[in-house]
């Protein structure tokens, strides 16, 4: 099939988005949400610069296997070290294949060529717009997740935004409350007569920083012992390892139902410079750690799962042609994974640019057809229906013919 | 807030700026000879006598060994088990590992920057062993990180950063870590270094890094071609068997011998190393090197967003001087603009410069234990272990997370009730309490502080204390 040929075909005239109008879903979700159970959206950022191609692989794209002498995917067919047929044009990488599941079952849909339309090649640089949302404006002094929660302004719990990072991210970074929680064990005062009166010190100080800081900590901590009780134990089914904890951490705090809206996690290791391998070595082993993670959230959840939108995000894509030491360099568009039941699945969606030479992006790397706003616009919008994107993602219009990402 | 600092406060600020928290001999000595000499001296570490912390550092058995000496006595534990099965030997029950290595080196950082009368200095070496990062746990950089600290980062810590900066480029920890000890010319043919050969190529993650990280900063006015170009550069720097002797070579076999042209700067043919050499010093005299070194400079020792006035000192001394790093930091210190109001107190310190002036300020026995060391990692600063090429960042919200002050301030209590394995506080040491809490901000506790510090009783308003919102800044 012709590569250009295989633009994503609009299912629904959603043009009106741009517009400014409400449409009927969006009030009909944001009338469902009072009654039903709480929509949830989770983030997972992946550190480092994924190689989109090889984790979902353009099979039907014969450029994709000029560009890649020895890190190439083979097409699906017999065996286990093929690519897994998604569609006839696009295959996961064999170390993805948990994913197929989810794929068949309509709950998992993928994004290709998609990204920040910026072209830093900075990691620091890529991740913090990505981040904070507004790529090429570093000036932006908050993350795009904490835009959300502070524009919104729903009922106030403690975890509503709840990053599984021992750092807080700069997506959740802002004017609203977010809180950081690696470890719902070990997050307890060792101490706890120093409680009382510490959290009494950092009440009152004059210090802004420390006294937001205070008010996360001591409000969780005293929240936290109120609900413990609610919070199911960890499932054995994670694999060992931060993502698979931070995952099973969310999952918990899903279950809880203590009110959790906007979740955090990352996973890094994705900067394969040197000697990535192809369907097994370097990056296979990411991708399967990956995927597990993934596969052990999602089968945790169940039903739950109905009310939950797990989306993936990298900074950037890396270089379509593989570099002279088995790996490939920094490059542009990527892909995304949109998982979860009001995802509308087991569908590839966004135009392909194609990898022929005069295609690449200056040249070197996957063009980016696909904005990550507009994906997590559509997020935020149809799953937690806030309609108003502009205060999210200041400065960027919404494509006039949205994804159709969510049913 | 124009008020002046006291002068109580300016030396209180000069000593924790300068070093990891303030001890009382040292705010005895800078009282006594003046912020100035005490400056003059800490800018001439070499003058100064610290035989007592090299003898603790000495006694660590990993720090003076060589790379190959590291890789031969430390290897991974399975490599171990399998040469010992194949000697029909029992492996040694001391084989612990490269782990060993890097907890070593995390034990020498944290000991000298507790114990080491060259505060300045090992604040220096922390600056730069962040600015050009490496992960000590990429393959095989668990055995060249230690050779790294010792023989790159240390001793052009107070010296010219354009040797400092080709120091680190021929570091074979650097080379490792940004991989261009693969980097080679995209014409040798396969043949030469056989099928299987890795190297088969440019990789441009060191050239990019060099450019956005170590010299002109992410704006400095370089493009891709550029980094390309300088990838070219830098082929055939490479390592003589990264697992064995773990040295730097160059060969000339493996470098791109054309011309390039980096930041509109014509290199001819045929330069071989020099092509590598002469990007060094181009990139160390650029105008955005100096501008992007003192602003990071300025962010370490004043604010997180410096005054641009003292930014443009700094790179004018730097310009002037060449990159002398004594120099610069005179520039920067011995200035308005650090013993102004705004900057005292406004810094928050890193978990590295928490922990150290803790055990500083309780004078605090340690050995440096795994399990004190979980607390810096909890903290988010695990020693020689941050991932990406940034290293940590030197800015207040990023290490004041509900998390991580949980941690502190667990961190503050087990310390003062000697629940850290390994470590002792002995609480006839830290009776003055009202002295101390002078000692550590005249005149400047909160009302807040001190009205909890009044309702605690004996050692805990130490816990108290350190745990408060005034001891995480400096």
């Amino acid at each position: 099939m012709d590569a250009s040929r295989r633009r994503f075909i609009q299912s629904t005239g959603l043009g009106f988005l741009a517009l400014g109008l409400p449409p009927a879903f969006l009030v009909r979700t944001a009338a469902a949400q009072h009654g039903g159970r709480k929509k949830i959206f989770v983030v997972v950022f992946q550190r480092g610069g994924m190689d989109g191609l090889n984790a979902v692989i353009p099979f039907k794209d014969r450029s994709y296997y000029a560009l890649r002498s020895s890190l190439a995917i083979a097409e699906p067919g017999s065996g286990e070290e093929r690519a897994v047929d998604l569609d006839g044009f696009y295959g996961l990488h064999p170390a993805l294949s948990p994913l197929k599941r989810m794929y068949d079952k309509g709950h998992l849909a993928v994004i290709h060529a998609a990204g920040s339309p910026d072209n830093s090649r900075s990691h620091f640089d890529a991740q913090d717009y990505m981040e904070i949302g507004t790529p090429g404006i570093k000036s932006t002094p908050d993350g795009w997740l904490n835009r959300y929660m502070h524009q919104t302004r729903k009922e106030s719990s403690v975890f509503r935004g709840v990053a599984a990072t021992a750092q807080l991210p700069r997506m959740m970074a802002g004017n609203a409350t977010t809180l950081t929680l690696s470890s719902i064990e070990e997050f307890r005062l060792r101490q706890e007569g120093l409680g009382p009166v510490l959290q009494k010190l950092y009440t009152n100080t004059t210090d802004p920083l420390f006294r937001r800081g205070g008010e996360s900590l001591f409000g969780a901590l005293l929240e936290l012992r109120n609900i413990e009780a609610k919070i199911p134990p960890a499932k054995q089914t994670y694999a060992a390892g931060r993502f698979g904890t931070a995952l099973a951490q969310i999952a918990r705090l899903i279950k809880a139902d203590i009110g959790l809206e906007v979740a955090f996690a990352e996973v890094d290791g994705w900067d394969t410079h040197v000697n990535q391998g192809g369907a097994t070595g370097q990056m296979a082993n990411r991708l399967k750690n990956f995927a597990d993670g993934l596969d052990a959230f999602y089968r945790d959840l169940g039903d739950q799962m109905e009310n939950v939108v797990l989306l993936t995000m990298s900074e950037f894509g890396r270089t379509a042609r593989e570099n002279g030491n088995r790996g490939t360099d920094h490059g542009h568009a990527n892909v995304m994974f949109a998982l979860g039941g009001p995802i509308r699945g087991g569908k590839v969606y966004g135009r392909w640019p194609g990898l022929a030479p005069e295609l690449l992006h200056e040249g070197r790397d996957l063009s980016l057809t696909t904005d990550f706003r507009a994906v997590s616009g559509e997020v935020i919008a149809r799953h937690l229906g806030h309609n108003d994107l502009t205060g999210i993602f200041p400065g960027y219009r919404l494509t006039s013919t949205p994804l159709g990402l969510i049913a | 807030m124009s008020m002046a600092l006291t002068h109580e406060q300016k030396v209180i600020h000069f000593l924790n700026r300068t070093g990891f928290g303030p001890t009382s001999e040292e705010v005895r000595k800078a009282r006594r000879v003046g912020i100035a000499a005490y400056l003059e001296e800490q800018l001439h570490p070499e003058n100064i006598p610290d035989a007592l912390i090299e003898e603790k550092v000495a006694a660590l058995k990993t720090i003076r060994l060589s790379s190959r000496e590291l890789i031969e006595l430390y290897p991974q534990p399975n490599a171990a088990r399998q040469q010992a099965m194949q000697t029909g030997m029992m492996a040694q029950p001391q084989m612990e590992g490269p782990r060993v290595v890097i907890l070593e080196l995390q034990q020498a950082r944290l000991l000298r920057a507790i114990y080491s009368r060259r505060q300045l200095y090992e604040v220096m070496v922390d600056f730069w062993s962040n600015h050009f990062n490496i992960f000590a746990a990429k393959g095989a950089d668990r055995w060249l990180t230690t050779a790294y600290d010792r023989d790159t980062i240390r001793p052009n810590a107070m010296g010219r950063f354009r040797d400092l900066l080709l120091a680190t480029a021929q570091s074979p920890a650097m080379l490792f870590y940004l991989d261009n000890w693969m980097s080679v010319s995209p014409t040798i043919a396969t043949a030469r270094l056989g099928p299987n050969n890795l190297r088969r190529g440019l990789n441009e993650n060191y050239a990019r890094e060099l450019m956005e990280l170590h010299t002109l900063g992410v704006d400095g006015g370089y493009t891709q071609k550029d980094v390309h170009e300088v990838a070219r550069c830098f082929t055939g720097w490479t390592i003589v068997r990264p697992r064995g002797d773990g040295r730097f070579r160059y060969e000339p076999r493996l470098h791109d011998e054309g011309s390039k042209t980096v930041l509109g700067i014509k290199i001819p043919a045929g330069g071989g190393m020099d092509d590598g050499l002469q990007v060094i010093d181009l990139l160390a005299r650029h105008p955005s090197t100096a501008r992007f070194i003192s602003l990071k400079l300025a962010r370490r020792f004043i604010a997180d967003d410096p005054p641009p006035s003292i930014v443009n000192k700094a790179a004018e001394t730097f310009r002037r001087s060449s990159g002398d790093i004594p120099s610069v930091l005179r520039t920067i210190i011995d200035s308005p603009e650090f013993f102004s109001r705004d900057a005292y107190q406004g810094k928050v310190k890193k978990p590295l410069e928490f922990v150290a002036s803790a055990l500083r300020l309780t004078a605090a026995e340690t050995q440096i234990t795994r399990q004190l060391l979980r607390y810096l990692g909890r903290m988010g600063e695990p020693l020689f272990l941050a991932q990406p090429p940034t290293g940590f960042p030197d800015t207040a919200s990023s290490w004041i997370s509900a998390d991580m002050l949980l941690t502190r301030i667990n961190f503050a209590s087990d310390l003062v009730n000697n629940r850290i394995p390994g470590t002792r506080v002995t609480a006839g040491d830290i009776k003055e309490k009202e002295s101390i809490y002078q000692m550590m901000a005249p005149d400047s506790l909160s009302t807040a502080t001190r009205d909890a510090l009044a309702e605690t009783e004996g050692v805990q308003a130490m816990a108290l204390f350190m745990a408060a919102p005034e001891f995480q800044r400096r």
